[in-house]
């Protein structure tokens, strides 16, 4: 296992290393100007060239690439060229609310989906399986921001529980960091509710049709026991691989639900950076993506062998 | 039932918990808490012409003079001024008791060096420094500009509302490159930066300056005294409109400058919400050639476009409301010291007829007109599909190409045929201020393809029309020539305004004392009760 974990961590480096490749030709060869935007509505164009050159973005791309990689390497991701805020404090400032929103959608994904989905394959054919697949169904068609708008209008404008729009560090207090979190994670759990749910129904019932269920039956243990020790944990692999897939998108999947909610994190960085065209910060921010989708995999790997054991590396 | 109560204990308690363990609110400190009409990134009003760098700037630093509601400069950070006999020399003495925020006094040092940078950048300050033959300091609070021949805007440059407003700054950043931002924010201003506060694109946070000296005047547009009468401003980057809206009617916010025109009819029926325009000369729109490359490098051509488009139906497409808007074929916009209508009979009216009629005198070949389109700004959105219109119309070939408003800056900036990436036509919106006469107006820079503005308008005698009317010095003698330019605008189809609108703002019924301006709303004398 040892060997796995490192083996796999430092495939990291060529992996990360085609990605700073990749995207640093991309965005050189992506359309818009840095410097036309920095420059604003008014600038001539002889403004933009002195701008381009005092940013150094009028030298050759291998230039750009070999002074980026040699500050990379140093552990600099660079400076933003909007905000000239170092890209490495942007991220730090922006991480906080996306691996909150992130982490309590997926821990309420998973206490209310797995439920839901046991239930579901359990009571097969039933009112309450026809219910959570209705409930799937519209967690995949209804858009995110149409959730997040309805959440809003109820509880936020007419019964006024909760704020519409923020967030609070969990510095400034529980309740203040809960609060403005309640909503942002009920609209983002809509859809990977109905991913879970759906997911663990499906891999539950194929489970409930083998022979060792049967026999767990004839042995005449009780409902619960034959389907969470049972039925659970041998349907677990593909539950945690849709899990798994799950939080690498919602690292950077939030934004439509931080834009509604008005939350300052990745997501939303990662937007403004590319509208601005701001280098530095993509680069670093797909780079920082890169590296966790990585981490995650071998977590989610990891977690096989916790619920299989006939998996081993 | 028991395992029912207990549940309801457990949440009560839990509940009781999470709200005892949120914070006391601070002292009674008021904080005024504003939705800007976009986020601040870049802090150097020198740098960017951005209307949002612009609007920090005005938080921060103060001017040496400023514009009243009549148009006309009155001295801010100035106490005294004069002018010699022959008009070459300018003398200014600063105000007692102007300091930096960081401690030190203004000097006259600092105030040349932040002339001679913002002059780098800014179209009036360059024209400006064409006659300027050299600035000195005369003492701690007195600097001289001599001319080499009389120029008629010294003073309005310096009093220039918008961007790029000639911000005074310490020596020490007025030093840096123009083209490179400043590593402080230090001004003299009504308002303090907090820098540990500000996270570039979501929140900026501004204190009452308490060592900042009002001028004793009523306060007029960016002239007369600042009185802050708050504690605190925070500028909240809320990129989706709805929330915004949402967020003031819940009252989370206090302030949102630029509510987007189809959500006005919920503000306006939302209690405790008002809705007010602050700068009634509003925006234009402005339609582009490209001069240099076919069709439009043909003025018989660009003139059956002037005829053929209508500008109620750009702004009946953007605004829809008749409040909101209105046609006005003033280059200048309309009710400013300059406006007119001339050079614009006929046109700008829908005459389908007669840009028929034009094109075919011009003999069109049918080449087709790249027409570069944003899809993400919703105030430009609109146009590019009203001009596919009319052209096509008229017998044009039309190809729109749909970009982003940030690709959009990158190719508009490219000189070459439409075939190597260029473009023919392209939209946008000015703020009045920045249209007011034929200098600061970038429409009429007729510089050509090295000194022009995107369009690279190449016209000799609009040209020489804008240096005759920088370098006169009666107002009635200027006014003649800026409606000469205007009328040589329209002759040489150098742009096409396609209609203005005001922008209505809106906040909560506690917050009073908000000023108007020809640019964006002030936070000084400002009360939140």
């Amino acid at each position: 296992m040892f060997a796995f974990i490192a083996r796999r961590t430092l495939a990291v480096i060529p992996v990360l290393g085609v990605v700073a490749v990749f995207v640093f030709l991309l965005l050189r060869l992506s359309p818009g100007d840095p410097a036309a935007i920095l420059a604003g509505e008014t600038a001539r164009p002889e403004d933009i060239e002195r701008i381009r050159a005092a940013l150094g973005l009028d030298k050759p791309i291998w230039t750009q690439f070999v002074t980026w990689l040699g500050a990379l390497l140093q552990g600099d991701l660079g400076i933003s060229i909007h905000s000239r805020v170092p890209v490495a404090t942007l991220i730090a400032q922006r991480l906080e609310p996306t691996l909150a929103l992130a982490s309590t959608t997926i821990v309420a994904s998973v206490l209310i989906a797995v439920p839901l989905g046991v239930i579901a394959a359990w009571q097969h054919g039933s009112w309450i399986d026809r219910g959570v697949m209705v409930l799937s169904v519209l967690g995949f068609s209804v858009p995110v921001f149409v959730v997040g708008y309805l959440l809003i209008y109820g509880f936020a404008m007419q019964l006024q529980w909760l704020p519409v729009q923020g967030y609070a560090p969990i510095g400034k207090g529980l309740w203040p960091f809960a609060e403005r979190l309640i909503l942002p994670t009920a609209t983002l759990s809509f859809i990977y509710v109905a991913l879970i749910a759906r997911i663990t129904r499906a891999s539950v019932l194929e489970v409930l049709a083998e022979d060792y269920v049967r026999t767990a039956h004839a042995k005449g243990l009780p409902e619960h026991r034959v389907l969470l020790r049972h039925a659970l944990r041998n349907a677990a692999v593909p539950i945690v691989t849709v899990i798994g897939i799950g939080v690498a998108l919602l690292i950077s999947g939030v934004v439509v639900t931080e834009s509604v909610y008005n939350l300052p994190g990745l997501g939303r960085l990662t937007v403004d950076a590319v509208l601005a065209r701001d280098y530095p910060t993509i680069q670093g921010l797909i780079l920082v993506f890169s590296g966790a989708y990585v981490f995650l995999n071998l977590l989610i790997d990891i977690a096989y062998t916790a619920f299989d054991p006939r998996i081993r590396y | 039932m028991t395992t029912h109560r207990a549940l309801l204990a457990t949440a009560l308690v839990g509940a009781v918990s999470l709200a005892a363990l949120a914070p006391t609110p601070a002292a009674a400190e008021t904080v005024l808490k504003v939705v800007k009409h976009s986020a601040l990134r870049v802090l150097d009003p020198v740098v960017t012409t951005a209307y949002i760098t612009r609007n920090h700037g005005y938080m921060i630093y103060d001017t040496l003079f400023a514009q009243n509601d009549k148009f006309e400069a009155q001295p801010q950070m100035v106490d005294t001024w004069n002018v010699s006999a022959d008009k070459l020399t300018y003398s200014f003495t600063l105000r007692e008791g102007l300091k930096w925020h960081d401690g030190p006094p203004v000097t006259a040092e600092d105030c040349i060096a932040s002339v001679q940078r913002w002059a780098k950048s800014d179209s009036m300050g360059q024209m400006l420094m064409r006659f300027v033959k050299d600035i000195a300091a005369v003492d701690r609070k007195t600097f001289t500009i001599t001319l080499t021949e009389p120029y008629g805007l010294v003073i309005d440059s310096l009093a220039k509302v918008s961007s790029n407003v000639p911000f005074m700054m310490p020596k020490r950043m007025a030093d840096t490159p123009h083209t490179e931002q400043v590593k402080e924010q230090i001004g003299s201003g009504p308002f303090k930066f907090v820098a540990a506060e500000f996270q570039p694109g979501v929140k900026t946070v501004y204190v009452k300056n308490t060592n900042y000296i009002p001028r004793k005047e009523p306060p007029s547009w960016a002239s007369g005294g600042k009185v802050v009468k708050v504690d605190k401003v925070e500028w909240i980057a809320i990129s989706d409109h709805m929330t915004a809206v949402n967020a003031l009617i819940a009252g989370e916010i206090d302030f949102v400058e630029s509510p987007p025109h189809d959500l006005l009819p919920i503000l306006e029926k939302a209690k405790g919400i008002k809705l007010h325009v602050h700068n009634k000369y509003g925006l234009q729109g402005m339609l582009r050639f490209n001069h240099l490359h076919p069709p439009f490098d043909n003025p018989k051509i660009r003139e059956a476009v002037a005829y053929a488009i209508n500008q109620v139906d750009y702004q009946k497409a953007w605004i829809g409301n008749p409040k909101y808007y209105q046609a006005c074929p003033a280059m200048y916009v309309c009710e400013t010291p300059y406006s007119s209508d001339a050079g614009a009979e006929g046109k700008l009216k829908g005459n389908l007829e007669k840009g028929r009629q034009l094109l075919k005198e011009a003999g069109y070949d049918g080449t087709p007109v790249v027409l570069i389109a944003p899809t993400d700004v919703s105030s430009i959105a609109a146009y590019p599909v009203v001009s596919k219109q009319a052209l096509e119309r008229i017998g044009m070939k039309v190809d729109m190409q749909a970009m982003d408003w940030q690709t959009l800056v990158g190719r508009r900036a490219k000189k070459e045929p439409t075939a190597q990436g260029g473009w023919n036509l392209f939209h946008t919106n000015w703020t009045a201020a920045d249209l007011l006469n034929p200098v600061m107006n970038a429409g009429f820079n007729a510089g050509g393809k090295e000194r022009g503005w995107f369009g690279w308008v190449d016209d000799k005698p609009l040209e020489d029309m804008r240096v005759a009317f920088a370098k006169e010095t009666d107002p009635a003698k200027q006014r003649m020539i800026a409606v000469d330019a205007q009328k040589r605008a329209y002759e040489i189809g150098a742009y096409l305004p396609i209609g203005e609108y005001t922008q209505p703002q809106a906040y909560r019924e506690n917050v009073t004392g908000l000023l108007d301006t020809p640019t964006t709303v002030l936070f000084w004398n400002v009360e939140k009760k």
